[in-house]
């Protein structure tokens, strides 16, 4: 095979060769195509593509109950981020409260329109959409169920949407946002940006542990 | 070459994308077009007391660097000038590359592709900026901060290249020593 990439551990995986294993026993690189038997890794490895050296799996024991219990963590905090005041700003006299619902709704002037729409699902609805269908997926399979119908679909809404979910990117905009306006007027943190930054945290974290093929292969035995 | 579905996520199955490229195009020349005017037009409109004053992407920029705050003004340049711009090379050399069949550095190609695909996301970070001091800068007289039209152009551009990179099959890349050996 032409150009074996250096952070590939041997052994874990070995090249398919000659007559095809079962197609449950394969694995694609979901980026270059290449296939590779698939093995038991040890626990805390990663076990990356020959080719290209993508991740193609992890392997953390109780990983699920960790990203579920990380899931609902940032839904509630997301929630909370949303109703609570956001940030505070006073000058001469002039006082203004904005939440997370205002930021949105500052493109809600004629043209824009679309835009407000946009930034709601990108920093709100996508990232609530993608926790709700983790934990929808996810919380059977946590508690030895059999898994709901529409988990696989749920399971793979979340991972699709990824890209799409820009929570962590909004929070870097409001800081930039903040040094521009310090000069000019007193800005006071509200409670919202706390629970904000916390959901983008904890996305992070959840985002880290979940290995896509060792979810979806517990979704199939789950529902065997 | 048909399309089958997945036993397991039910997604539409195929060996390639054939048409691949051709959506590639299309997206980074929609994101390019709409990169123009995200540039031409002001993103912020600011009036105080005194004064009405309108601000482009750079002026943006400059205005910063003209506070002090150079690491903004690093973040708000890097995001808003140099990963578009950069985008819009690198997609069209992967897919340049890729319908000549280059056989050359296909790691660095696929490394490339790698990054455009995580970094394109960050070039929100002007519109949210924008929403935010929007929202937040509303002292009737004596300070008031509304959105531009280059906001609107400024985030369709990125959703455009985002979308264009998501088109781009990164097997492609891999399938030039296949067909030559």
């Amino acid at each position: 095979m032409i150009g074996a990439s250096p952070r590939c551990q041997s052994g874990v995986f070995k090249h398919v060769s000659a007559a095809l294993p079962p197609l449950d026993d394969l694995v694609a690189c979901p980026q270059c195509d290449t296939l590779h038997r698939a093995a038991s890794i040890p626990t805390n490895a990663r076990a990356h593509c020959k080719r290209c050296g993508i991740v193609l799996m992890t392997s953390q024991p109780a990983a699920m109950a960790r990203i579920l219990s990380l899931a609902l963590t940032a839904f509630i905090m997301m929630i909370a981020a949303v109703s609570f005041p956001f940030l505070t700003l006073d000058a001469g006299g002039l006082h203004n409260a904005t939440s997370v619902i205002d930021a949105v709704l500052a493109f809600n002037d004629g043209y824009a329109l679309p835009l407000a729409v946009a930034v709601a699902f990108f920093i709100v609805v996508i990232p609530l959409i993608r926790l709700g269908a983790l934990i929808y997926a996810l919380d059977p399979l946590v508690r030895e169920q059999k898994p709901r119908s529409g988990a696989h679909k749920a399971f793979g809404l979340a991972e699709r949407l990824r890209p799409w979910s820009m929570a962590e990117i909004f929070i870097v905009g409001v800081t930039v946002a903040l040094i521009k306006v310090a000069g000019m007027a007193a800005v006071t943190i509200g409670p919202a940006f706390w629970a904000f930054s916390g959901v983008v945290v904890i996305t992070v974290l959840k985002d880290q542990l979940i290995c896509r093929y060792s979810i979806w292969e517990a979704l199939d035995r789950a529902a065997r | 070459m048909q399309d089958t579905i997945c036993k397991r996520c039910s997604g539409a199955l195929q060996s390639r994308d054939t048409e691949s490229l051709q959506k590639v195009w299309a997206w980074l020349l929609a994101g390019m077009i709409a990169y123009l005017p995200a540039n031409l037009y002001p993103m912020l409109l600011t009036s105080t007391l005194t004064e009405r004053s309108e601000s482009t992407i750079i002026g943006g920029v400059v205005e910063l660097v003209e506070y002090g705050s150079l690491g903004i003004a690093a973040i708000v340049f890097i995001a808003s000038v140099m990963i578009p711009v950069g985008k819009f090379i690198a997609i069209a050399y992967l897919a340049i590359s890729v319908q000549r069949r280059s056989m050359a550095s296909q790691h660095e190609r696929h490394k490339a592709y790698e990054v455009v695909e995580f970094i394109g996301r960050w070039s929100m970070i002007d519109v949210f900026v924008v929403a935010i001091l929007s929202a937040l800068v509303q002292l009737d007289t004596i300070a008031t901060i509304n959105p531009g039209i280059a906001a609107v152009s400024f985030a369709l551009s990125v959703i455009f290249t985002m979308l264009s990179a998501q088109a781009f099959d990164s097997r492609l890349i891999w399938d030039a020593d296949r067909t030559q050996q």
